[in-house]
């Protein structure tokens, strides 16, 4: 099952290096979500996939009877989503504020903070 | 039906004997700042009393951090478990003295930039939460110092960068909107790669503790492709670190928020990065660092070249300080990329005297735009005139940023461009010292042109005097760094011995593990 997964992981990743690679911000929105399920997915296949019994230790025993999933990649992957959503959150309504305020969202149009052209200071006095 | 199980022999997962008293202090500076953090957002509206709170939550932080150096210089690498369960299996926060060392500077330059914000900080930015926000970067920043495990160190870095996009938007200008976007998504991407290469680390070791990593590492050399992922944790970290090529975020948001903010980001948020690189570079897998030492070193070499040039190109003191911070993680990626206990240590005491100086030269460019109507450099001038005491700091600042004894930036360019000749890249010493001397021209011209350079209007009336409040926070760190030049011996120890439990981490895993053997 590994392999599949790997290459679906894989198809995840490159559609989102090419989306964060746009200049606009809206497809890099999506691009920032699609990257947070190629992640999630790539801890969820490093965890090795298993039978999905569950891993609860049965009465009267120490260890589980068999192979049971692991539960920690969910651990991770569940803390992994939350903190990506936030940030994706955080960034849908920084990219609206940017585009109401900076009336663009083209990137390479995004110029305030390093406009080309200052005048340099004088060369001596 | 009767369930009977056997009854479990807790001592095979957990921590059977009470934690040491001192031992709550690894803790401590992290639930202290989130604790001093919750309670100041519930003060949000009471804009009088929140400085007072914060500031006396971080000189307590500082004193905690210290106490916690203190402990570690006695005791050597202090462990604690969370929920008592044994490492590996619990997520262990491990102090080492590099640790120690980090946390009580960054504790340091937050209390500084707390003192700071009371000037600099109107009373709509403490109402949108500049204090709450302060305090939860500094939880994140301490986690990450104090943490032990790999996955936890993700988290505290998200959380040190969910609050750095609070303070970084904190006015709501449109060039911090600007700022914020490039900032936000290139650090995004900065994450989601050290995530993406924990997955792996995950995947390979089956563990994400620092010490299990570290004692499992050299056995999976010839079977594990180590190399690939260390890497991938390479760039994740330099994009955090601002190194080149990967440095554009910090030159085009760094000077976007509040002066204040801009002095804490120069202070913590780089280092942070720095710090990821020692750790997990050095300690955890040091074969597979030497393996990519030499693109390093390149990296390490173009990064203090750019930052020291684009300082030289820019007219606003702000963006100037911006390449001056890139150029000073060149110089400590310089010393990674050389190794050996030497050269970590040069880089330790690099970081120490780079948190304290680059917040002091924020603060000081705050300062003097307030005295001379702006940023610009073309505008600015006349400031020795009637500030000698505030010129005297500035010009030691300047000294001391470009590497010039008796300061702070003397000793540890010493050490590195010693380790690099000793190493036997002379070439990397050469630039070493070329990105100082270009430091220097960039901050002579600073001083000429926004101190010397006499104004044809001067404004009318009497020039104010400083209010202590914005001279006491720079005269404090410029203290420090004179005493750090002039006394450097206890830092200087401090930072090599630092380096060698890095390099030879027995005492840290002899802290995680006592027993010598686990699962």
């Amino acid at each position: 099952m590994e392999p599949v997964f790997a290459v679906l992981t894989g198809i995840f990743l490159s559609v989102a290096v090419y989306l964060l690679l746009s200049k606009y911000i809206i497809r890099m929105l999506l691009g920032v979500a699609i990257l947070g399920n190629a992640v999630n997915l790539l801890i969820f296949t490093s965890g090795r996939i298993m039978r999905e019994v569950p891993p609860v230790i049965g009465a009267g025993l120490d260890v589980p009877a068999g192979a049971t999933a692991n539960p920690l990649p969910q651990a991770l992957i569940l803390t992994a989503i939350v903190i990506s959503f936030s940030f994706f959150a955080f960034l849908l309504v920084l990219s609206w504020r940017a585009y109401s305020v900076l009336e663009t969202d083209n990137t390479d149009a995004m110029l305030v903070a390093e406009p080309d052209n200052v005048q340099p200071p004088p060369l001596g006095y | 039906m009767a369930v009977s199980s056997s009854p479990a022999d807790l001592s095979a997962a957990l921590v059977l004997q009470p934690v040491a008293a001192l031992d709550w202090l690894v803790i401590l500076p992290v639930a202290w700042c989130l604790a001093i953090g919750a309670i100041l957002l519930m003060i949000r509206h009471k804009s009088l009393a929140q400085p007072l709170v914060a500031v006396l939550g971080l000189a307590a932080l500082v004193a905690l951090d210290a106490a916690l150096l203190w402990h570690v210089v006695q005791s050597g690498p202090v462990t604690m478990v969370m929920g008592r369960w044994l490492p590996p299996f619990g997520i262990a926060f491990t102090v080492d003295l590099t640790g120690a060392l980090f946390a009580l500077t960054s504790a340091v330059v937050a209390l500084v930039g707390a003192v700071a914000a009371i000037d600099d900080i109107n009373v709509s930015g403490r109402r949108y939460g500049f204090y709450p926000f302060l305090l939860l970067l500094m939880a994140g920043v301490s986690g990450a110092f104090l943490t032990g495990d790999v996955f936890n160190l993700y988290v505290w870095f998200e959380v040190l960068l969910i609050s750095s996009f609070g303070l970084l938007v904190l006015g709501s200008e449109r060039e911090q909107i600007d700022g914020a976007v490039k900032y936000g998504f290139l650090n995004l991407v900065a994450t989601t790669l050290f995530l993406i290469a924990t997955g792996y680390l995950y995947g390979i070791f089956g563990t994400l503790n620092m010490a299990d990593i570290a004692r499992k590492a050299p056995g999976l050399q010839m079977t594990a492709p180590l190399v690939t992922l260390t890497a991938l944790y390479i760039l994740a970290f330099a994009m955090k670190a601002a190194a080149f090529p990967v440095n554009f975020w910090l030159p085009a948001s760094y000077h976007t928020p509040r002066i204040v903010v801009s002095a804490l980001f120069a202070g913590l948020l780089t280092k942070v990065g720095i710090y990821a690189l020692i750790r997990i570079g050095v300690m955890l897998f040091p074969a597979e660092l030497e393996q990519m030492s030499l693109v390093l070193a390149i990296v390490a070499a173009l990064t203090m070249l750019t930052g020291s040039l684009g300082a030289l190109a820019q007219s606003d003191t702000r963006r100037l300080l911006g390449y001056l911070v890139i150029s000073g993680i060149g110089a400590m990626l310089a010393g990674i990329a050389i190794g050996g206990p030497d050269a970590i240590g040069g880089v330790i005491f690099y970081a120490v005297h780079s948190m304290l100086v680059m917040t002091a030269l924020y603060l000081a460019a705050g300062v003097a735009a307030r005295l001379s109507g702006g940023f610009s450099l073309s505008a600015s001038g006349g400031l020795y005139r009637h500030h000698l005491l505030f010129t005297a700091l500035s010009l030691m600042l300047f000294f001391s940023v470009s590497g010039l004894p008796p300061f702070s930036g003397f000793w540890p360019k010493v050490m590195l461009v010693k380790a690099a000749i000793d190493g036997g890249s002379s070439w990397l010493a050469a630039i070493l010292l070329l990105s100082g001397f270009l430091t220097m021209i960039a901050t002579g011209r600073v001083f000429l042109l926004a101190y010397w350079r006499p104004v044809e209007a001067q404004p009318a009336g009497v020039p104010q005097p400083l209010a202590i409040t914005a001279l006491l926070p720079i005269l404090a760190l410029t203290v420090s760094s004179v005493l750090i030049g002039l006394f450097p011996e206890t830092l200087l120890n401090l930072a090599r011995q630092a380096a060698s439990t890095l390099n030879e981490p027995s005492a840290y895993l002899q802290s995680v593990f006592p027993a010598g053997g686990a699962p």
